[in-house]
């Protein structure tokens, strides 16, 4: 099977579905003739031609709230926010619209939207380039929220939500766009084409959204992560070597609450972990949900390791981002207790 | 190097907090309202050069004379029989917003908007529209519905809120939905339609549709961001969307001139970005639709959009929840000098000899009668505390095309 980055992967949803559907149209700022500026549409306008694949304005707002429009006539735009950072002059379009848009009008409208966003830390981009805003999508009802974690899912996912009949916030973390960063930052980088994760088939394949899947398999504790924070985690087993079980939870909302509930009872301890902020982060929803449905299983009391309640700083990047040796000890005092 | 300014040469700077002419207590004064004549303002070709046409953003396009004559170059597009429909439809409107406004006084409903004295905009804008054009509109064009033959019985129900709400209950009154009759779910939320009628007008170019969209604003939140991202993306794709701006002079408490500022008139906004923008007397059925039918010529002949202001007065309350007398003079409105849709329409009519004072009230008879007719038979499906409502499993119902797990989990909670 071929080996190809997470931006190849990415590409290749759109560029599968744009093939597939007509209405499938895609824009954003840079997005059209320069092709993005991570490349994830590179070459999609001189293919698809300019009326399917565009640049905008730089207004998020105009982006979503002009696709929220295109949605309801009929088409199924598949739009990129350059960072999620920039995302909050479209958040009012995202919540009070898109995700209300079926609801409100009792299905006489919806919203077949996908919105793009790179997400994440760890290239230096400090606070306005680096931030994980997961949390204030997965709070607003009518959304699903996904975030990948390798190539392989991502196309598929993708692919998915393209076809999904609802809004569906996709972020991909920007960090593993050219190979699985475990946050050892010190050591040489690892491409995809080194990862069997990197394995992409060619043409049009799914993977379902609201299923997680298993990364590794252990007993000793569950550790819940999702997209950099999934290669985090297994390098924090290998480092402790602590027979940790990493499910990496691919979509949010809706949420694979059955794998986690039999993971949960099975090794009967639980570390939560993400690159967001702590407070009031997606690991708070889900440290509540492993409580209420495993309480009686648990033998240790449900941590969280997540993003320091602070602005994402610059030069101290590696101070701020949870990385393996912060995980690592989360999962030697969780099996100790 | 130390400060060099001199405090005695420049004096101190003050803000500028723009302030209606008059307050509660004074007499009413629109002297600052400049109103041409009937009939001066010329009809340019829809293919014109829109650099030709930038007086329209600060003269008022107005067809129908004191004397109730049609007059000048935007006249003459709409028969007797025509007129008398549009004539019928804002009386249709006045009385259902009678009767709904008293609906909620007698706890009937929680909520009410009503149109008074805008009744034209949105009736004679419709007519200009063909079946599978789209209207984004606000909360205060029902006129578009009404116009385009929706049920009033099945508005009713909505703002009633009862077991045939369209929308199952999930609506405050008066945020009607039918895509069927062209009318995009009315959000709620200020101006965030606005961007969504051009996405949807840009996705009718993309699939080469022949389709037009409407985008409604008022004065109050052409200040919201999502304004100015319409303009810039109708000015950039050159989508066929007509995009309406209803200057009604006050956004609940607050005069347009806070809004406005300095641009001189709300059309003049759309001259930066290209777009034609014309001026139009809102309470002129005949000129309504007269710039309806040339903006929206316009958009079909893909020569892009158009900016219209709609110069009228908000004569009743924001809302049910509003007291105009405590922020405008209580004659304010009859001081107004584009006058009354309504009457303007009928003494026109009777100028043509097609009605008169007699069929009028014939007239005005029979409207009573078709609505209070329509709300019996709502009211006999339930208001909102009494009498059929919505199934408390609609809460859950239509978040998503699928109910996903945690929301079958919590309806099961709510053991319904």
């Amino acid at each position: 099977m071929p080996r190809k980055t997470m931006i190849e992967a990415v590409r290749e949803a759109m560029d599968v579905m744009m093939g597939r559907d007509d209405d499938v149209v895609v824009f954003g700022e840079d997005v059209g003739f320069f092709g993005g500026v991570f490349r994830a549409t590179q070459g999609l306008q001189a293919k698809y031609g300019k009326s399917r694949c565009f640049d905008a304005p730089i207004s998020e707002l105009g982006i979503v709230g002009a696709a929220v429009g295109m949605a309801a006539y009929g088409l199924r735009p598949c739009v990129e926010v350059q960072f999620a950072d920039y995302m909050y002059p479209a958040y009012d379009q995202i919540v009070s619209e898109a995700a209300r848009l079926r609801y409100r009008s009792n299905g006489q409208f919806s919203c077949p939207l996908v919105i793009r966003m790179p997400t994440g830390g760890g290239i230096f981009g400090g606070q306005t380039h680096s931030q994980s805003p997961e949390a204030l999508f997965t709070h607003v009802s009518g959304l699903k929220t996904v975030v990948p974690s390798n190539p392989s899912d991502a196309k598929g996912l993708l692919i998915s939500a393209i076809e999904d009949p609802d809004p569906v916030i996709f972020l991909e973390p920007k960090r593993l766009y050219n190979g699985p960063f475990d946050g050892h930052h010190e050591r040489p980088i690892t491409p995809w084409t080194k990862h069997e994760l990197g394995d992409v088939a060619d043409g049009y394949y799914t993977v379902p959204l609201g299923k997680s899947v298993v990364r590794r398999e252990g007993a000793a504790v569950t550790v819940l992560a999702y997209g950099t924070m999934v290669h985090v985690a297994m390098a924090a087993a290998a480092d402790t070597e602590v027979d940790a079980e990493i499910i990496d939870l691919r979509t949010l909302l809706p949420l694979d609450l059955e794998a986690i509930e039999a993971s949960v009872r099975k090794t009967g301890r639980c570390v939560v972990i993400h690159e967001a902020t702590l407070t009031s982060g997606f690991g708070a929803e889900l440290s509540a949900l492993v409580q209420e449905t495993c309480f009686y299983h648990l033998e240790a009391p449900i941590m969280r390791v997540a993003g320091w309640d602070t602005p994402y700083p610059h030069a101290q990047e590696w101070d701020y981002f949870p990385g393996p040796a912060r995980v690592g000890r989360a999962l030697l005092e969780t099996v100790e207790l | 190097m130390g400060d060099h300014s001199d405090p005695a040469e420049y004096g101190p700077l003050k803000l500028h907090i723009p302030e209606p002419a008059v307050r509660p207590g004074d007499a009413p004064d629109f002297s600052n309202v400049v109103i041409p004549k009937a009939g001066q303002v010329a009809r340019p070709e829809v293919n014109a050069d829109p650099e030709s046409m930038r007086d329209l953003a600060y003269s008022i396009i107005r067809v129908l004379n004191r004397d109730g004559e049609a007059v000048g170059p935007w006249a003459g597009l709409l028969s007797d029989e025509e007129l008398l429909e549009g004539l019928r439809h804002m009386m249709t409107l006045r009385t259902f917003d009678t009767r709904m406004l008293m609906a909620q006084r007698q706890g009937k409903t929680s909520f009410y908007m009503q149109h008074m004295g805008e009744e034209a905009v949105s009736c004679a804008f419709r007519k200009a529209l063909r079946p599978g054009d789209m209207n984004f509109p606000t909360y205060r064009q029902a006129g578009l519905l009404i116009a385009a033959g929706y049920p009033l019985v099945h508005m009713m129900c909505q703002i009633y809120s009862n077991e045939l709400d369209p929308l199952k209950g999930r609506q405050m009154p008066v945020l009607y939905s039918s895509k069927e009759h062209g009318f995009f779910s009315v959000s709620g939320n200020l101006a965030t339609q606005y961007i969504q009628a051009v996405g949807w007008a840009m996705a009718s170019a993309i699939k080469n549709d022949s389709k037009i969209a409407a985008g409604w604003i008022g004065d109050g939140s052409t200040a919201e961001s999502d304004f100015h991202a319409a303009l810039v993306f109708a000015s950039t794709y050159k989508p066929p969307v007509v995009l309406n701006i209803v200057n009604n002079q006050w956004a609940i408490s607050t005069f347009q001139g806070i809004a406005r500022g300095g641009s001189g008139t709300f059309a003049a906004r759309g001259l930066g970005f290209g777009i034609p923008a014309l001026r139009v007397d809102g309470n002129d059925y005949l000129a309504v639709h007269a710039v309806a039918k040339w903006a929206i010529e316009r958009a079909r002949r893909n020569l892009g959009p158009t900016l219209i202001e709609h110069v009228t007065y908000r004569v009743g309350a924001h809302s049910s929840s509003d007291d105009p007398s405590a922020y405008r003079p209580k004659t304010e409105s009859d001081a107004w000098p584009l006058g009354d849709p309504v009457i303007r329409l009928k003494n026109h009519l009777i100028v043509r000899g097609a009605w008169s004072e007699e069929r009028h009230k014939q007239a005005e008879a029979e409207v009573l009668d078709a609505v209070i007719a329509a709300q019996k038979e709502a009211e006999s499906h339930g208001t909102l505390h009494a009498g059929g409502k919505p199934s408390a499993r609609d809460v859950f119902e239509g978040v998503y095309a699928t109910m996903p797990p945690h929301l079958r989990r919590q309806r099961q909670q709510a053991g319904v």
